[in-house]
């Protein structure tokens, strides 16, 4: 009796809680599935889909011919021919244009009105009306191409007036703006992209999720706890030992999110829309050192919640409250663009957010803005941490019933 | 050897243990009897470290449990109230999961286990995952689990509940077993039968206290009773929550 080694090796605890909590979550399917297919390839599957829809979207309307009812279109040939040779199809007049712009029959209706040729001939100012529906993002592009059109048409035909009178054109207008857009095919892809962030928290949540509720409420829901905190093994080196378990699924998780990522972008056709796209090694490289301490942080923060239940399914509640925390960062960043300041990027998920932003945008991420970011997020999940900790210590933890 | 040394817990108003004393010595099976609901659980938790006493002193073979849980939990074996085992591991592996968090060396492990699994007749379900495990395989692997490193003491709570005839007589015979080795044995039941044929000393608790502390003869003497069922019910006051 008795022989037994009154020291323990040194992380020894810590290794053995990790490498059996993995072994056994391995051998749960749902976990795996969570982990391994579902969590970290929806994303990237969702993404792409919704991408393609989009931009094929923006590229037909660009370039496929627009009906456009016109009302009165006998008054104005000359102009209805410049809409056709814009690539406009004029159809059948409608009785009420109000209506059916607002229940989407037509994007957008022209209306002539019936002194349109009187006025004309006299030189006067004449009105053609665009009925649409601006909060209809949908319908956006074809009202400015039918109002690029006869508007381009109305100065055409004012500089032949002004040349039939022997005045050049230019008299007309003396200022000219030119246009010197300074986006980069890369930045314009940012607008389309400002999701992505969110798709990689998600990922890193749902790939420790179901491992931070099994080794916490799932422990105690099982009344394994009690035996478990009977070994001469401090607390705290039990929960880092199952945060490390936690930690290795949700790495593994971002990891092959990031390879789906790498591959997907490869058939997301965005130069088609003058854009450019690059998810390959350097960004997932980037993405991942970023995310690092945000998988720490997740993960106390969810073992945390875990250990706040009383049961399985009450933590699982609880848990998916916490996943919507990461989503307001993003929802703030697509809602109301801000300029990015130094400190924002100490912030956990926000800093996280800009960083993978700007890899997007093809800036880059300087060391400072790294820096932040990662002590940023270290510092909060060290807090994290100790709370959990702190929990951990708890008498009514290990109470099962 | 397990000295406890007045022991309170309350939670809320409730006092679970009110000013429990006694002790458990080397190779003799001590059982702590008493209704549901007596403070056994509780007073067994707070043994093994899982709880801190409000008030009083816990020795193990003279370590003071406030002061070095940890030694004093490695000096123990234990089967908590709460069996839970890992349904996804096999029974070997729940006990070697048990043996590395006590540090055993791979070898000692290995044979520990080994003569764990003979000992309780356990070789057919060793290799099986656990879930699924009848009460009794389940009490088996956990206390194989349990003293996996050998300890000198030995707390078991309730360990016959929910077993079957048969699975109680092995267990009963494994626990003789491990008093012959000169083990300190101390198990909580609330089966009058179980205690009267096992132990060499009864610890009587009702309501959060100690009523009353000696060998199963000495008991009977003291009631004036012939029959350990009518002397425990006399001590106690009432029957309730007993079972023959």
């Amino acid at each position: 009796m008795n022989t037994v080694p009154t020291k323990l090796r040194s992380g020894g605890a810590f290794l053995t809680v990790f490498l059996k909590e993995v072994k056994e979550n391995l051998r749960d399917r749902r976990t795996l599935m969570s982990a391994f297919l579902t969590g970290p390839l929806l994303g990237p599957l969702i993404f792409v889909m919704l991408i393609n829809v989009t931009l094929n979207r923006e590229l037909d309307k660009a370039e496929k011919s627009l009906p456009v009812p016109v009302i009165g279109a006998e008054y104005a040939p000359n102009l209805v021919d410049a809409l056709k040779a814009g690539g406009v199809v004029p159809g059948p007049a409608v009785a009420d244009p109000e209506r059916a712009v607002r229940k989407q029959d037509a994007d957008v209706v022209l209306r002539i009105a019936p002194d349109y040729g009187k006025a004309w001939r006299k030189g006067e100012p004449v009105q053609v009306e665009l009925f649409y529906d601006s909060s209809q993002r949908d319908a956006n592009t074809s009202v400015e191409r039918v109002s690029r059109l006869v508007e381009s048409y109305g100065r055409q035909q004012g500089a032949l007036r002004l040349v039939a009178r022997g005045m050049s054109p230019t008299t007309a207008w003396p200022l000219q703006v030119a246009r010197r857009d300074q986006a980069t095919p890369q930045s314009r892809a940012v607008l389309m992209f400002a999701m992505l962030p969110y798709f990689f928290v998600i990922t890193v949540f749902m790939g420790g999720m179901y491992l931070a509720i099994d080794l916490t409420a799932g422990e105690r829901e099982r009344q394994s706890l009690e035996p478990l905190f009977a070994n001469p093994v401090a607390r705290w080196k039990i929960l880092c030992g199952k945060l490390a378990a936690i930690c290795a699924f949700s790495s593994a998780s971002l990891l092959i999110t990031l390879l789906a990522f790498a591959v997907v972008g490869q058939f997301i056709p965005a130069e088609k829309i003058g854009m450019e796209l690059d998810l390959g090694v350097h960004f997932a490289a980037n993405v991942l050192l970023l995310m690092l301490p945000l998988v720490l942080l997740l993960s106390a923060l969810q073992s945390m919640v875990a250990a706040f239940a009383k049961s399985y399914r009450e933590a699982q509640t609880y848990i998916s409250l916490l996943m919507l925390v990461p989503l307001i960062p993003s929802a703030l960043l697509s809602f109301m663009p801000i300029k990015a300041q130094a400190w924002m990027y100490a912030i956990p998920l926000l800093g996280q957010n800009l960083g993978i932003m700007q890899l997007l945008r093809g800036d880059g991420v300087s060391t400072e803005q790294i820096g932040l970011c990662l002590l940023g997020s270290m510092a909060a999940a060290l807090v994290a941490l100790l709370a959990t900790v702190q929990m951990y210590r708890s008498e009514r933890l290990a109470i099962s019933a | 050897m397990i000295e406890v040394r007045d022991l309170h817990k309350a939670f809320g108003a409730v006092k679970a243990v009110d000013g429990v004393s006694f002790t458990a010595r080397d190779g003799e099976i001590t059982g702590l009897l008493g209704p549901n609901g007596a403070g056994k659980t509780t007073t067994l938790r707070m043994l093994y470290t899982l709880m801190a006493p409000d008030r009083g002193q816990v020795l193990v073979d003279g370590i003071d449990a406030a002061v070095d849980p940890l030694r004093v939990r490695r000096e123990l074996g234990v089967l908590p109230d709460a069996r839970g085992l890992y349904k996804r591991l096999t029974a070997r592996e729940n006990i070697e999961y048990f043996g590395r968090l006590h540090g055993l060396p791979e070898d000692l492990l290995a044979s520990r286990r080994d003569s764990l699994i003979k000992a309780l007749e356990m070789g057919d379900i060793a290799d099986r995952r656990t879930e699924g495990f009848s009460q009794g395989q389940r009490v088996k692997t956990a206390i194989a689990r349990a003293l996996v490193h050998d300890p000198r003491n030995v707390i078991l709570d309730e360990p016959t509940n929910g077993l079957d005839v048969m699975a109680t007589r092995a267990l009963r015979q494994f626990m003789t077993g491990l008093k012959a080795e000169g083990r300190c044995v101390l198990f909580s039941s609330h089966i009058m039968q179980e205690v009267a044929a096992l132990c060499d000393r009864i610890v009587v608790i009702a309501h959060g206290r100690v009523v009353a502390d000696e060998s199963p003869d000495a008991l009977r003497a003291q009631t004036g009773e012939n029959n350990l069922e009518d002397a425990f019910v006399k001590i106690i006051g009432s029957d309730e929550g007993l079972a023959a």
